[in-house]
């Protein structure tokens, strides 16, 4: 009887571990087929010029700002709360960042350290009355939402600063943050592979395909159903080529831009973050179910401070590879970023009710919504239908999101 | 016309996996009261879910049979079109709003179309409330009411929409002794009306005393249906679990040892209506003993224990000692890591975070004991969640199944497996056993012994009188925020506990 009642078992649970696995990694996939979709759709609309290398690096280095945000924004969701002032505090450290090396001259690395500590300070701001003056978050990011535009108008006087007017070895040096590749060794002519760029790539699969069957091993380990081999090694191998597509587009035109390699950094450690410390743990647990986080002994309103501080200088980073890309500080910098940092999160998968949320999705999340905008423009598209279709295709995304979900 | 008012015919709902109802026969007679019963996940909500038109016609196979008829619900709305009311577990009422409008809500009493008639909503709610015996303002708000009032609310609801065929799902789990008295005598004339009821409890000795016949169901069959006369208590366990249960409260006499808990003229203030909940109480627990909590609900005893854990209430006075060293508690925090616990009443709301998988909920309150420089050490995490898993035999797919998705059983063990992950000296557990099966219920009782065997000391809070007096050493019992009476397992009974509980006069 016990036999019979446990072989039953495993063999429903294989069906369903086949089957769960098809269907969680559908979920996964969609989004890229989706983007997919999109590059196609472009790729046609444009006659080909979407999919040129130069414009999909391009592309991905216009990803880099929104991505960034995005990641943040993730833990900030999955919490529970919101932050709607990362567009203005984006413009804003922005031209805090350009001031500090055009009229105080003070060098590339103390203006970015100076400029993430004035994002911490913001998020120390928001952070206070969200955790400890009990200020639903929506209010206190909205109110710097309007009180950082402003403040930005005062800081540039109203107009544009480019960094020609730094000295020249520094606005150099800082251009590299948002508009300078990975170095070539070998110097040759034109069309040449981009030889470290490449090394680059073909490690980080590497280290991938190794991270996931350790991770496989490790499951098997302690009993956890995992895919057969003949599965995996497919979702490897169909991994591996994404991986492989995305680094091919970057080694053939000039290389992997630095900025690239700075959101990759960000997303691994902010994954990190997210499923393996105690600090992320407790933001799904506080999202999910604050009563419960509270009785089991977190102190909800410390973490929701420390997360603010977190999404603050996330979103001061974010204002220096943006100044750095643009090489000026512009009054409209940042504007509606912070729509497109949650319509990334939640095209990612995250959920507005908390407690639910990945990094990796956020960051696919925000190349969709960059090939919306670089492909419109590509087109010449009247900007009413640019903001009207950016617009439909967040509620088509959440829509099926939801359907899924359902199921 | 038959005798049967409902027929459910062979009934069978499959969910993916599992088949939750299996040729499942029910006949509910013109005018009873017909008990339905059966451990957790035997299939009585699923069944009433049917019935109701929750899961739409098509979604299982077999009949529904009304009054003659075969119906096709398709949803809620159909069947109660068709006389019938589900006043489910979790109560749907809309919190902040008011008991009228919460009784008309969906089906408003409107002068013309879309403009509601507020004199004939709150005539028509007076007359209702009156029909199930609560004398309140129609325009109080919902929020204001005990879980008793709002039992009744609803019930009211179901009337006010003429149901015939009135559907109650564990209707006095949360009600105390005299709201439980009340709600079976509402019941009592509301049958004398003419109307049917079907009632699902896990208490079995309201059963008895109310029901005109019972049906069983386990793993989703129907097992028997009879008079309820012909089925003493002993044989409805029999039939729910399938065996006999010799000892439904294991309590094991021990040698009592030092006093390890100590609480002094402990007063507690609620921080929203200013009023003294908990009021001078002192007691003490000692190694080796189970001390129980008795009380109506609202004496306070919640209210107590959640306080001495440091999360509720503004303290107005008094003192804790920990093995004769005296405790500042101001935060669950601070509770835990002086080694206090506390399983807290209402385990879906304070106990679990239902969208996290069962390892994660077990390790949330001891994170740091797996943790370097705020680094979860995984393996650990898997090690010790699954060691508690076996442990209290939690039936659960895998470590990694979200706890939203087991039943009310099994989520209570994972709540206990996280609070003995804390390591706790003092372990408070707040209606251990509520909705819960009677299976399960045991083995709480079984997990409650092995730890005082292993020098924790439990201080268990129960509204279920025999519980208490079964399993506790030592009963303190609470009235109106003070402690009335302190009676050792041998002088306890039931009615010197209500004695004390109603303020020993």
């Amino acid at each position: 009887m016990e036999t019979t009642v446990k072989d039953a078992r495993s063999e429903v649970n294989l069906k369903e571990l086949v089957l769960s696995s098809v269907k969680h990694n559908t979920k996964q996939y969609t989004m890229f087929l989706a983007l997919i979709a999109i590059w196609v759709i472009f790729a046609t609309l444009t006659e080909g010029v979407f999919i040129t290398p130069r414009n999909l690096s391009n592309l991905f280095v216009q990803t880099v700002t929104t991505a960034i945000l995005a990641i943040g924004m993730v833990l900030v969701i999955v919490a529970g709360h919101i932050d709607l002032s990362v567009g203005s505090v984006l413009g804003f450290t922005g031209a805090v960042c350009a001031m500090c090396m055009i009229k105080a001259d003070l060098g590339v690395l103390n203006s970015v350290l100076i400029t993430m500590v004035v994002g911490l300070v913001i998020g120390a701001w928001h952070g206070f009355w969200v955790a400890y003056r009990k200020v639903p978050a929506f209010i206190v990011t909205l109110a710097s939402m309007l009180a950082f535009r402003g403040l930005i108008i005062g800081l540039t006087g109203g107009q544009t600063q480019g960094l020609e007017m730094a000295p020249e070895y520094v606005a150099n040096h800082f251009k590299l943050i948002g508009q300078g590749y990975l170095p070539t060794l070998a110097q040759a002519g034109e069309g040449q592979l981009h030889d470290t760029s490449l090394y680059a790539v073909v490690a980080l699969i590497a280290v991938f395909v190794l991270a996931s069957l350790r991770k496989r091993a490790a499951r098997m380990k302690y009993g956890f159903p995992v895919l057969p081999m003949r599965f995996e090694s497919l979702r490897l191998v169909l991994l591996s080529l994404i991986i492989a597509l995305f680094g091919a587009i970057m080694v053939v035109y000039l290389g992997i831009p630095w900025a690239v390699i700075f959101v990759l950094c960000l997303a691994v450690l902010f994954s990190f973050i997210a499923s393996n410390t105690t600090f992320g743990r407790h933001l799904y647990a506080i999202g999910g179910n604050p009563d419960a986080a509270r009785l089991s002994g977190i102190n909800v309103a410390r973490k929701t401070f420390a997360l603010f501080l977190t999404m603050g200088v996330m979103t001061a980073i974010g204002g220096i590879v943006y100044t750095a890309r643009l090489n000026a500080a512009t009054t409209s910098a940042g504007q509606n970023a912070e729509l497109d940092a949650i319509a990334s999160a939640v095209i990612g998968g995250t959920s507005l009710m908390g407690g639910e949320g990945t990094i990796p999705g956020a960051v696919v999340g925000a190349l969709v919504m960059a090939s919306l905008d670089n492909g419109m423009s590509l087109m010449n598209l009247d900007i009413t239908f640019q903001y009207v279709i950016k617009g439909l295709i967040l509620l088509l995304a959440v829509w099926v999101d939801m359907a899924q979900r359902k199921k | 016309m038959s005798e049967f008012i409902l027929e459910m015919r062979n009934i069978t709902k499959e969910f993916p996996g599992v088949r939750a109802l299996e040729k499942v026969t029910f006949q509910v007679r013109k005018g009873e009261i017909h008990a339905l019963v059966g451990e957790n996940g035997a299939g009585k909500s699923t069944l009433m879910k049917v019935l109701s038109g929750f899961y739409p016609h098509g979604s299982y196979s077999g009949e529904v049979v009304l009054d003659g008829e075969v119906q096709r619900f398709r949803d809620l709305r159909d069947s109660e079109r068709a006389g019938i009311a589900i006043i489910f577990q979790e109560l749907a009422l809309v919190k902040y709003m008011t008991i009228a409008e919460n009784i008309f809500l969906g089906d408003e009493q409107c002068k013309r179309r879309g403009v509601i008639d507020w004199n004939r909503t709150y005539q028509k709610t007076s007359a209702v409330l009156q029909a199930v015996g609560l004398r309140l303002n129609p325009a109080t708000r919902v929020i204001d009411l005990g879980v008793g009032s709002q039992q009744l609310v609803e019930i009211a609801k179901a009337l006010s929409k003429e149901a015939r065929l009135l559907i109650l799902d564990e209707p006095t789990a949360a009600l105390t002794e005299t709201e439980t008295e009340n709600l079976l005598k509402i019941l009592g004339e509301l049958k004398a009306k003419g109307v049917t009821c079907i009632y699902i409890s896990h208490r079995l000795n309201e059963v008895a005393r109310m029901a005109d016949r019972v049906t069983v169901l386990r793993d989703g069959r129907t097992i028997v249906t009879d008079e309820v006369v012909r089925m003493p208590q002993e044989r409805m366990i029999q039939n729910m679990v399938g065996r006999e249960l010799t000892n439904m409260y294991p309590r094991r006499a021990r040698p009592v040892g030092e006093v390890v808990l100590e609480v002094k003229g402990w007063t507690i203030e609620d921080p929203v209506k200013e009023k003294v909940v908990v009021e001078d109480i002192s007691f003490e627990v000692r190694r080796g003993e189970i001390l129980g909590i008795a009380g109506l609900m609202g004496a306070g005893r919640t209210e107590l224990v959640m306080s001495l854990f440091g999360v509720w209430g503004k303290k107005r006075g008094g003192e804790m000692r920990l093995m004769g060293k005296p405790l500042r508690i101001e935060s669950a925090y601070d509770a835990i890591r002086a080694g206090v616990s506390l399983v807290s009443e209402d385990r879906k709301r304070y106990g679990l975070v239902l969208g996290m998988d069962v390892k994660q909920n077990s390790t949330l309150a001891s994170l740091e004991r797996i943790a370097r420089f705020g680094v979860i050490n995984k393996n650990e995490e898997i090690k010790l969640s699954s060691k508690y898993v076996t442990e209290l035999r939690t039936k659960t797919p895998s470590l990694e199944q979200r706890v939203g998705n087991l039943s009310g059983g099994n989520q209570q063990k994972v709540v206990i497996a996280k609070w003995l992950l804390t390591r706790p000296r003092v372990l408070f557990l707040d209606e251990p056993t509520r909705g819960i099966d009677v299976g399960a219920k045991v083995e709480i009782y079984n997990i409650m012994n092995d730890l005082v065997d292993q020098g924790v000391c439990v201080v268990m809070i129960s509204s279920e009188l025999p519980e208490v007096l079964g399993m506790s050493d030592r009963i303190l019992v609470i009235h109106e925020g003070r402690l009335t009476g302190s009676l050792p397992h041998a002088e306890a009974s039931e009615q010197k506990v209500m004695y004390y509980a109603t303020g020993g006069a």
